[in-house]
């Protein structure tokens, strides 16, 4: 952090830095991970989140040292480790899978890093029984991997990671194979651990709950690409794509034309006021994006606050949803969305009626419309999408 | 065998009508009546002779551990059998690991490679095998050529020794790499990225977790080369001979079927014995067979 010259990047000395990293695999020819940069700095819980097949997973195995860097480069602490083995990285990696040890009992898996690190056998003995506590299993010492719960075998695994205190903790989607239940409880216990240990936590996931919940920061992943990089609250609130905005939470999107000198989206039959455009954007075609619990009701279109962009709507359904009701609206131009009404407010309009909606430009992003860029890849598709 | 198929066929239709129950009954009935009369009937027969002719009593079993030459004979079996069985693991164990890395076209080719031997005649390997070790065969001239003069394998233990692995070979391989196949590949990452170079990671996690199927492969190549008879007979020669050998001789050379029925059933309590212990180890570790299958 001394460094003056890259005040916005932590890794320059300590952390984790992914420097400009691809990956192609023997026989294709799309790269499963394509010039990602990313700093990560010490303590910090970050997510990689994307659907399956963008390159997330992939990514976490070249830091890992399980797959081979195709370009680019990985400093961890400021030293090059893209060629170095995986036992030498000094990390500690939880699988989906748990990858437990079958013929080991509880301590001796979770013993079996501090072995190889030569250490003495009574400080192993204590080690173990601190990370037996630190995941409350002390009572499962002595049990085979096949004699515990799903839930039981990844706290052993998340013991294991975390005992030799590695540099940081690399996690695939450790909560994938787990139901829902014990998923919830198992996210607070890595958010506790995370807050306990101090240390740098890399989690995997496709799902955006989880993300948003446990995170410091999310690199969402696209296609072997990052999208975007932000806090919980910049990738919900300021999505910079579509990508983002459609992938994390659910949206009302708006297609129109980018107006930058009169600060409008110009959209068929409604221009919604669209603050802060970006530049770049004028004339091209954008997205305007508006989360649900953003999105107001008005039977009468007296009530609109001023400045608020305003549209006219269908209720087509409403469901409701135990602590809200889940609004299904049209609109004219035939944009389908939803809203979102807390329960215990009436609601002001019943499925079929017409309604105002109106919502603050502030709480609104414009981002391009990537069916406006036909790309190099594939023009055809482009061009079918845009014949139907 | 039969009597597990029998005694299991009521329990697992327990709750069938039992016009079906019947049905069953008829459809296992052939396989059944055929080892009864073909197995059954002869091994019972095989060892009543050996307690009863000449005469009755233990007369065949003493003769055999006082005449010098069974014991001998014996101990010789068990020993090649040993080492056949070692040999076939340390060639058919790096094989089989491989099998479990490969594409599945090149898996595919190396099963047919492995599965060869079986589909070429027995009596036309044994000849090949004739072939190259007799003297100024392929593998003498071969040794010849480096300077080593005389290396003839054809009647020594050797000689039958390695005619005996090439044939073992699928014997050993398949076990082995069913067994390989279950193993969760992962668990090589993991212990690499807790701190275990590659070996380490080998020696401490996958080779304990092989060890149910080396163990499967060695019992059943080590009971068959018990009982070959064809390979040591052809290559092998009459100082040298195996139990298979010595039956052979004194059924149809000179008529002793007590005795030949004591030895007969001295190597099967041997064969059940080896079973008996590795069923017991193998039962040992299965909860590790368990999880490793278990995904």
């Amino acid at each position: 952090m001394s460094q003056a010259d890259h005040s916005k990047s932590p890794g320059n000395s300590h952390g984790i830095r992914i420097a400009g990293v691809s990956k192609v695999y023997a026989g294709t020819s799309r790269p499963a991970v394509d010039d990602v940069s990313l700093d990560i700095a010490p303590g910090e819980f970050i997510t990689l989140l994307g659907p399956s097949g963008s390159g997330k997973t992939t990514m976490l195995s070249m830091l890992a040292g399980f797959v081979s860097v195709s370009a680019g480069k990985i400093e961890i602490d400021g030293k090059d480790v893209s060629r170095q083995k995986p036992h030498k990285r000094n990390l500690g990696v939880v699988f989906q899978q748990y990858a437990l040890f079958p013929h080991m009992s509880v301590t001796k898996n979770i013993a079996f890093p501090l072995q190889q690190r030569r250490m003495p056998k009574a400080e192993i003995a204590a080690k173990v029984d601190e990370a037996l506590r630190l995941v409350h299993l002390e009572e499962y010492a002595d049990r085979l991997p096949s004699q515990l719960s799903g839930g039981q075998q990844q706290r052993v695994a998340l013991a294991r990671a975390v005992v030799y205190r590695p540099r940081a903790l690399l996690m695939d989607e450790p909560l994938g194979a787990l139901d829902r239940k014990l998923r919830d409880e198992l996210q607070r216990e890595i958010a506790r651990m995370h807050r306990e240990l101090g240390m740098t936590f890399i989690f995997v996931t496709h799902d955006q709950h989880e993300a948003l919940t446990l995170s410091d920061r999310i690199a969402v992943f696209n296609e072997g690409r990052i999208e975007q990089v932000g806090t919980p609250s910049d990738l919900y609130e300021r999505p910079e794509t579509l990508f983002v905005a459609q992938f994390l939470g659910e949206s009302t999107c708006f297609r129109g034309t980018v107006d930058v000198s009169a600060g409008v989206l110009r959209c068929g039959g409604f221009t919604p006021r669209a603050p802060r455009l970006d530049a770049g954007l004028d004339g091209s075609g954008g997205v305007a994006v508006v989360r649900p619990e953003r999105l107001d009701l008005h039977s009468d279109a007296g009530s609109v606050p001023t400045g608020h962009n305003r549209v006219r709507a269908t209720v087509t359904e409403i469901v409701y949803v135990g602590n809200h009701h889940q609004v299904g609206l049209r609109f004219a131009d035939g944009t389908n969305g939803s809203a979102m009404r807390v329960a215990g407010r009436d609601l002001p309009a019943v499925p079929g009626e017409e309604v105002t909606v109106s919502w603050d430009p502030e709480h609104q992003s414009v981002v391009a419309d990537p069916a406006d860029e036909p790309t190099a890849e594939r023009p055809a598709e482009t061009l079918g999408a845009a014949a139907t | 065998m039969s009597a597990s198929t029998v005694s299991a066929s009521p329990v697992s239709t327990a709750r069938a009508p039992r016009s079906r129950r019947r049905l069953v009954g008829w459809f296992i009935l052939p396989a059944t009546a055929f080892l009864l009369v073909f197995f059954a009937y002869p091994l019972g027969n095989i060892i009543w002779r050996s307690f009863t002719e000449p005469s009755t009593g233990l007369e065949n079993y003493t003769e055999l551990l006082k005449d010098g030459v069974s014991v001998k004979i014996l101990v010789r079996t068990l020993v090649t059998g040993l080492i056949v069985a070692a040999c076939t693991l340390a060639l058919a164990y790096p094989y089989a690991y491989a099998m479990t890395r490969v594409s599945p076209r090149a898996r595919n080719l190396m099963t047919v490679v492995v599965l060869l031997p079986f589909w070429t005649s027995m009596m036309a390997r044994n000849f090949a095998w004739y072939m190259l070790e007799q003297r100024d065969g392929l593998i003498d001239d071969a040794f010849s050529l480096i300077g080593i003069d005389g290396v003839v394998l054809l009647g020594s233990v050797a000689g039958v020794t390695v005619a005996m692995v090439q044939v073992m070979l699928p014997f050993m391989v398949l076990p082995l790499y069913s067994g390989m196949e279950g193993i969760d590949k992962r668990l090589l990452n993991a212990a690499g990225s807790l701190g275990a170079p590659r070996w380490r990671a080998f020696v401490q996690v996958y080779l304990p977790l092989s060890l149910p199927a080396v163990l499967s492969g060695f019992t059943l190549v080590f009971i068959l080369t018990l009982g070959f008879y064809v390979t040591p007979a052809l290559l092998g020669s009459p100082q040298q001979s195996l139990i298979p050998q010595l039956i052979a001789t004194r059924v149809s050379d000179l008529l002793d079927f007590g005795g030949a029925g004591a030895l007969g059933s001295v190597l099967l309590v041997v064969t059940l014995l080896a079973l008996f212990v590795v069923s017991r180890f193998v039962n040992l570790s299965s909860t590790t067979e368990k999880a490793v299958t278990h995904e």
